[in-house]
């Protein structure tokens, strides 16, 4: 009795802390201007992602030279967005305000994806002007 | 049992995360800082190291290990605990109620280990290793309540510190995840060689990870209004 007890309120509280905690790193992109550099590429001027184009960026980010030090909040950020995804699907017919709250969610992913493919650009027009300034 | 090679990835991956937070914490002069975080990474990468060779030499079913990783385990579910208590000094520093957080911790500790061993006391077959493992759940348990009133203060104080928001929220992930499993492991001994044995390595790996992730990336001075993380359904 006391085992279940504990189990169900584990799995309560797992889910709370893993959703505040990747909204915790989804809050510190949030911040991030993007540049028009990264407007351009994806082909949205206003900068206003939607939710489906999570995919669409993770695509071009993996396009890109790695960083190295951003993989970790990259695929911590995509399982909480397929997660969203699932909870997203089974909730629209049934409670559309947590419906409303996961599409919310999925666009901020969206921004993340957007603000990590803008900082890996960076990197690579850094990588290429440093291999022509060796050259030279 | 011979181990396939996600088995010594995981293991590789953990001890090298749980170096790597020592090292950084070292490099940023934060070793004493987050002196028992500190403590806790350092043992949990000695015992990572351990478990390895004590499954090299003496194998995965002998009783050499069995008392090896529960023991161990216990010693770092100790350690651990300090380390809550460590955060809740750093979320109430300004109050100066140190040595308050110090005695109610030693007092649960205590209450905890005897709760424990009343509950074992009554089914005496294999007392000892009963008592670890129901000691196990229990202390993972008021972990995870100790970690989710922190963050009750965390939210009453509005306190903005990024890396310490952080901190709190890996802490709270792992510690229900591992309280979960282990309440699983009493519900469904069955599971144990299947599901549960994938299970504790990999939530292992989570809390250097989210750890290496926070010193590395979230400066000292970086601030976060915790408003933005309750926003809740409208």
């Amino acid at each position: 009795m006391i085992a279940a007890l504990i189990f169900v309120f584990s799995i309560a509280t797992f889910l709370q802390f893993f959703i505040w905690h990747c909204r915790s790193i989804l809050a510190s992109s949030r911040r991030v201007e993007l540049s028009d550099r990264v407007r351009e590429v994806t082909g949205v001027q206003d900068g206003s992602f939607g939710a489906e184009d999570f995919s669409r960026l993770l695509q071009l980010v993996r396009l890109c030279p790695e960083r190295g030090d951003d993989q970790g909040e990259i695929r911590a950020v995509g399982t909480y967005y397929s997660l969203l995804d699932v909870f997203g699907r089974l909730a629209r017919p049934a409670i559309p305000r947590v419906a409303a709250w996961t599409e919310r969610e999925r666009v901020n992913c969206s921004y993340f994806a957007a603000v990590a493919l803008d900082r890996r650009i960076s990197y690579s027009r850094d990588l290429f002007t440093q291999q022509i300034a060796d050259r030279l | 049992m011979q181990l396939g090679p996600l088995d010594y990835f995981v293991w590789s991956v953990g001890f090298l995360l749980e170096a790597y937070v020592v090292v950084c914490l070292a490099v940023h002069r934060d070793t004493f800082r987050y002196f028992s975080l500190n403590l806790y990474m350092l043992a949990a990468a000695l015992v990572t190291l351990g478990h390895y060779l004590t499954f090299h030499t003496y194998g995965y079913s002998s009783m050499q290990y069995r008392y090896f990783y529960y023991y161990s385990e216990s010693l770092l579910i100790v350690l651990i605990y300090f380390t809550v208590m460590e955060l809740y000094q750093h979320v109430f520093r300004e109050m100066k109620v140190s040595r308050y957080i110090r005695g109610t911790a030693a007092l649960l500790l205590i209450a905890t280990a005897f709760f424990s061993y009343a509950v074992v006391r009554q089914n005496k077959d294999h007392l000892t290793s009963r008592f670890v493992v129901e000691l196990g759940q229990n202390l993972y348990f008021v972990g995870v309540v100790l970690t989710y009133l922190l963050w009750g203060a965390v939210l009453k104080l509005r306190e903005t510190r990024t890396r310490l928001i952080q901190l709190i929220l890996a802490l709270g992930v792992y510690f229900s995840a591992t309280a979960g499993t282990y309440a699983l492991r009493n519900l469904f001994p069955g599971l144990q060689e299947s599901f549960l044995r994938w299970v504790p390595p990999l939530i292992g790996t989570w809390l250097p990870l989210a750890w290496a992730y926070t010193f590395s990336k979230v400066p000292e001075d970086a601030r976060l209004a915790t408003a933005r993380l309750l926003a809740r359904a409208r």
